[in-house]
Parts: structure tokens; sequence; C-alpha cells
């Protein structure tokens, strides 16, 4: 017992010197994920993403001779929580700027606080009201689903089809991107045929896949997250459907292969560039930065980094580039921010200005497709 | 009677001075929601504790509230003050009309048909998204203001949102004591015998349950007005179970109990925060040892804890 009390004191001790060692203070960075509860595929790369990036940035000596210092907090999705926590990070660890939270929901519950605290907010959701109208201090990494949907319809209107059913899940992120594919579809010269939808939760789409195959629908494009559209694949094998099966970039990643099985084989998707980074030409510009960030990743967690933890790797490396460029308080920060210009992040290739600060094209997306297990690009 | 007075005014009196102890960090917004969370626990304990009947479905009308009011404010450009009313009036009738039919059952039923309740109208914040935004949110709501006082800092809804959670506390305090607060503890031991007595029970069951949903209504529209901002995940199955776990935690037929409850279950979680991936865990542990050794609740399990540790646990059992 009282050894291991002499060894907590010396612990104690060395932290504290550890700490007064470091010259110039620290830039604090606040961090709100969804690490527990229903988003916790998006929260849990994301922290840990942005934990590696902040260790890296500091191993190498900080920015501008400041160390970063991440304060994170867990949101488990919650609005209520995620609006209470950004206010202790404001109020109580004065950050210098915030990244997250990782769902629309919450992201619109904390631009409130942004705003009033006047402190700059790197949302890493999707959501396009986020960013639509433009709000001074709140800016984000995640593409918006706008241009997901332009990437699968250009290739439709290529391919000459324009009937299109559309089956989208009944959250945030399916009832954005069902806005968008309903939105969109005219300029496309595409007509939705059949709209229907699905719970978060359910297990089988059986009934809405059947009367989808009643309709003259040419493509059907499933709008979801993990597991949903692995059912929809599978259940779509199993009614014998031809029809060519599209989804959204809320399935990018090994595990929707690993869910749906041999039912993914020739699905469709629009992606970011982080699962394909190998296949991408030398002259991408995103090329290293992604290769850098899935080896990294690989190698702190074991596990491939994808897109989710990409949003967090940009949010971060944003910040850092605005504190280089000479941002000190958040007031800096943020206008630094808005002057970001061609930034090759893992989401895209990123410009803010005064009149978008979502800051990425279609150039984010590219369209693949599942051969053999395993992503390919479709030319 | 002086005695309760006393109790209240005490009461008051630190909720008045608790933000000087604060200092206008964050925990002053964690206070204001315990505010509109004690209002919550305070209906639900009248419905439960007092009446005997259980309700799974109270967020939805805590949701109903906080959209009614968001909507008519935000969308249709209605003065706050008169939209929060028309709000907690319509949600009263709603639950009258809906109490009529669902209180006839008891017991598990009576649970079930709230909760499909409650999972109703969250499905309906979802699905019209035209209306409410759906699963993404309704934003733009505007800060309660008298004049140009607006209350838009934490210190000021702290203040607005527990005027009205002492109003509401004081309100059940007398309702409690009065006859119908007899009436209902009567149709809570045997509604058969209550009837005997010449309570209408079948009546005085909807009264209270539409009654519970008028301020829950109320917090809901305060809840909107502070957040200018609901979406429809904060209104689900899962807050409806910790609004009940904070009744059950504060103590059955207490409405300082309620407030013990609501303070703890709002506080906890951000105390724990520091024990960073082992918070969840132990605050599951803590409420499982709380259910299992204050089986009452707080404001009845701790002083008898006290007198338990004091050696004069006898009488403890049933006090």
């Amino acid at each position: 017992m009282g050894l291991r009390c002499v060894s907590f004191l010396v612990a104690i001790v060395t932290t504290l010197s550890a700490g007064v060692a470091f010259a110039a203070a620290p830039i604090k960075i606040g961090g709100l994920f969804a690490v527990t509860g229903p988003a916790a595929f998006l929260g849990e790369p994301e922290r840990n993403t942005a934990k590696m990036v902040v260790d890296e940035i500091n191993k190498a000596g900080g920015v501008k001779g400041h160390k970063l210092e991440l304060v994170v907090y867990d949101t488990s999705g919650d609005a209520t929580k995620a609006v209470q926590l950004a206010t202790k990070l404001v109020r109580d660890d004065h950050v210098a700027a915030i990244i997250g939270p990782s769902t629309t929901g919450e992201s619109m519950a904390v631009i409130p606080v942004a705003e009033r605290e006047k402190v700059p907010l790197i949302s890493c959701s999707a959501g396009i009201k986020i960013t639509e109208p433009v709000k001074k201090w709140v800016f984000k990494t995640a593409q918006n689903d706008t241009l997901a949907v332009g990437k699968i319809y250009e290739y439709l209107q290529r391919h000459k089809q324009s009937k299109v059913a559309i089956l989208t899940v009944s959250d945030g992120f399916g009832a954005s991107g069902r806005e968008q594919l309903k939105a969109q579809a005219r300029k496309y010269g595409i007509t939705i045929v059949s709209d229907d939808t699905y719970g978060p939760k359910d297990t089988d789409m059986t009934a809405q896949l059947t009367k989808i195959r009643g309709s003259q629908a040419q493509a059907i494009i499933c709008w979801g997250t993990n597991p949903g559209p692995a059912v929809i694949a599978k259940n779509a094998r199993q009614l014998g459907i031809k029809t060519p099966l599209f989804m959204s970039h809320g399935v990018s990643s090994k595990k929707f292969i690993e869910l749906a099985g041999d039912a993914a084989e020739g699905i469709k998707l629009p992606s970011g560039k982080v699962i394909v980074a190998d296949l991408l030409p030398g002259s991408d510009h995103q090329k290293n930065p992604l290769l850098a960030f899935v080896k990294d990743y690989q190698r702190h967690y074991r596990a491939e980094g994808d897109h989710f933890g990409g949003h967090a790797w940009d949010a971060v490396m944003l910040l850092k580039n605005a504190i280089e460029r000479g941002g000190d308080t958040r007031a800096t920060i943020r206008d630094q921010l808005e002057k970001t210009h061609g930034f090759a992040g893992i989401g895209g290739v990123f410009s803010y200005s005064a009149q978008d600060h979502a800051g990425l094209n279609k150039d984010a997306f590219v369209l693949v497709e599942v051969k053999k297990r395993d992503w390919t690009i479709v030319k | 009677m002086r005695r309760d007075l006393l109790k209240f005014l005490l009461f008051a009196v630190a909720i008045l001075v608790a933000p000087l102890a604060f200092k206008g960090g964050y925990l002053m917004n964690v206070l204001v929601f315990a505010g509109i969370n004690t209002m919550l626990a305070v209906a639900l304990n009248l419905l439960l504790g007092y009446a005997g009947q259980i309700s799974l479905g109270h967020a939805g009308f805590f949701g109903l509230g906080a959209y009614l009011s968001g909507i008519l404010t935000a969308t249709y450009g209605w003065n706050a003050w008169l939209a929060m009313p028309l709000a907690a009036l319509a949600v009263g009738m709603l639950a009258g009309l809906i109490g009529f039919p669902i209180l006839k059952l008891k017991g598990h039923y009576l649970a079930m048909a709230t909760l499909g309740l409650g999972i109703i109208i969250y499905i309906v914040f979802n699905e019209t998204v035209d209306l409410t935004g759906g699963p993404s949110g309704f934003s733009g709501i505007p800060n309660l203001a008298i004049g140009s006082l607006v209350f838009d800092n934490d210190l000021k809804n702290y203040y607005l949102i527990w005027a009205f959670t002492l109003a509401v506390v004081l309100f059940c305090l007398n309702l409690a004591r009065s006859r119908v607060g007899r009436a209902l503890r009567a149709v809570h031991d045997s509604e058969v015998a209550a009837r005997v007595m010449g309570v209408n029970a079948r009546i005085l069951k909807v009264q209270v349950f539409a009654l519970s949903a008028v301020i829950s209504s109320l917090a809901g529209s305060l809840y909107a007005h502070t957040m200018t901002f609901v979406s429809p995940a904060s209104f689900g199955f899962n807050f409806s179970v910790e609004l009940l776990t904070m009744v059950v935690i504060g103590g059955l037929g207490s409405i300082y109990g309620s407030f013990l409850g609501a303070a703890l279950l709002t506080l906890l979680p951000e105390l724990l925060r520091g024990a960073q991936d082992y918070d969840i865990l132990i605050y599951g542990g803590l409420l499982m040892v709380m259910v299992m050794f204050l089986p009452g609740g707080l404001v009845r399990g701790i002083p008898d804890l006290f007198r338990k540790l004091a050696g004069r646990g006898e009488g403890a059992g049933n006090a």
C-alpha cells in the first residue's frame, strides 16, 4: 500500500514537472464526439483520429512552438449534452476552437453556442444546413450530400438512365439525402418513380423492395448508414432484383462489404477517396495525405482509417494551418480558417471563403464499385 | 403548515443563491437543465407517485410543448408568451382526450399504452419533415424576452426557469396536501375503496394525467426557448425512462424527492466526466446501489440510512 502511494506521488510529480517543461503555453482545442450511443460509429474513429493527429503534431514540435492540447468530451449523440459540453469547453476549458460534433442534430444545437460565444467550430457532420446559410463561426469538413447525389446522378445521366427508385433511412442522414435526391433530380433529367423510407433499426426491407420491383425503376438508390443498406443489398439479392443498386457515401467502409457479403458485388456508391487511396493516380493532390492517414491509423488502432476519422483529421489540420498562418486568438483563427485555400485533406481539397464554409467541390467524391469484395474506381 | 412553508422558503432561497457558488461557469448551464428536469419529474411524480399511474410517454408531452412553441414562434412569428400557454393548453387537451381510454388500463398494459403514445409522438416529429425539420432538427427558435430583457445567457435562463420550477413545486406541494391530493393517494392505494368514499376515480385520473402533461409541455416550451433548437432525439423513449428514474430515485410521492432525483441525475454524469471511459459504468453502478439500498428513494432513504447507522434501525422499514 505504501509503495503504491509513493509511486502515485512520483507519477504526480513527474506529470507536473513535465507540464512545467513546456515553455510556450499550449493551445487548447475542444473536441465533441459521439463516442457512445447510436452514432458511436462516427464518434469513435473521430476521437481516435483527433488524438492521433494532435499527438503527432506535438511530437513534431507543436505549432509555432506551442503544443496542442486536445480536450475531448463524449456527447453520446445527445443534442442537450452537446450544448452543455460546448459551453463547458468555452467557459471552463477556455479552448481556442472546437471540432465536432459528430451528428447533424448535435451540430445544429451547438451552432448558437459557437455564434454567441464567438468560438470557431469545425463540424464533422454532413448536414447541409450547418453551413447553408453561412454562419460566421461555423465551418465543416464532412462532404455535403449534395455532392454525393450529384456524383450518382451524373453517372446515371451518362448511361441514359432516367427512372430511379429511392429508399432512404428515416434519420438525419437519410432525410437530408432524400431532400437532395428529390431536389436535384430535375437538373439531371431524372424522374423518381418510387420514394420509400425505412427505420434505422429495421431488419427486413423486402416490403419496400417488392414495391420497387413492381415499378419501372432503372436504378435503385439507397441512402443510409450501416447496417440498413447491407440488409437492403441482401434482400434485393434474395428477391432476385437485377436493377442496379446504388448506395450513399454513408457506407463507404469495408464494414459494408463485410456485412453484405456476396450481395455487395456490383454495388456502386459515391465515396471520399480514403478507401481507394492506393488506386489513385500519382497526380492526385490528396494521395499523399490519404496514404499517410491510412497508415498511421492502422499503426495506432489496428483498424483501417475511414472517412469519419478523416473528418476529424481535416478539422485538426485545418486548425493547425490557420494557427501557423497567424491565428492565435479565437477571432484570428476564424479569419485564417476562412482564408484556407487548396488544402488537400482526407475529405477533399478544401477552399473556404466568406460565402462558402463547406469548402469542397464534386471532385471530393469518386464513384466506386464493389468487385471481388474490394473497392474499384468506376471510370 | 408553518413548517412546510418554511421548508419551501429555505428551498427557494437555496435556489436563489446557488449561482453565487458556480460563478457563471458551465455548471450554470447544467443547472438550467436541472430546473427543467425538476419540473418534468415533479409532473410525472403527480401521476406516478400520487395517483399510482405509470407513464412511459412523458418525453412525448415534453417534446410536443417544445415543438409547438418552437414552430409557432419561429415559423409563424407568434409571441413566445402567447405560444407557451397555447401549447400547454393543446397538449393538456390532447392528454385529456387520450387519457380517457388509456387510463382504463392498469399496470403493464398502461405502461405499454403510454409507451406507444410516446413513440407515436416521436415518429411524428421525425416524419413531418416540412413542419418539424425531421431528424436533423428545428432551429431558429427565439429566446424568451420581457420588454428589452432577453433571456439569452445561462444566468438569466437560470432565474427564469427556476422561477417557473418553484411555482410548479409550490403548486404541486399544495395540490398534494389538498383534498385532491388525498383523493389521489386513495386512488393509488385502492381504487375501489376510493370510489366507495365518493371519489370519481376515472375523472380524477384523467385530470391528473392532463395536468401532468400541461406541466411537461410548459417545461418543453422553456427548453425550446433556452436551447433555441430542438431535435426529435431529445424526446425519445430513453428520455421517458430517464424521467422515470429521476422520480423513482428521488422518491415516489414526494415533490422534494423529485427535485433531488432530477438534480442528482442531471449533475451526476457531469461530475463523473472526469472518470473518462468509466463514467457510464460508475453511473450505472451508483444507480443500482441506490435502488438496492434506498428502495424508498433518496428523500426517505437518506434519513433511514442515518437512523440505521445510529443504531436505531428498528422502525426504519416502515417510516
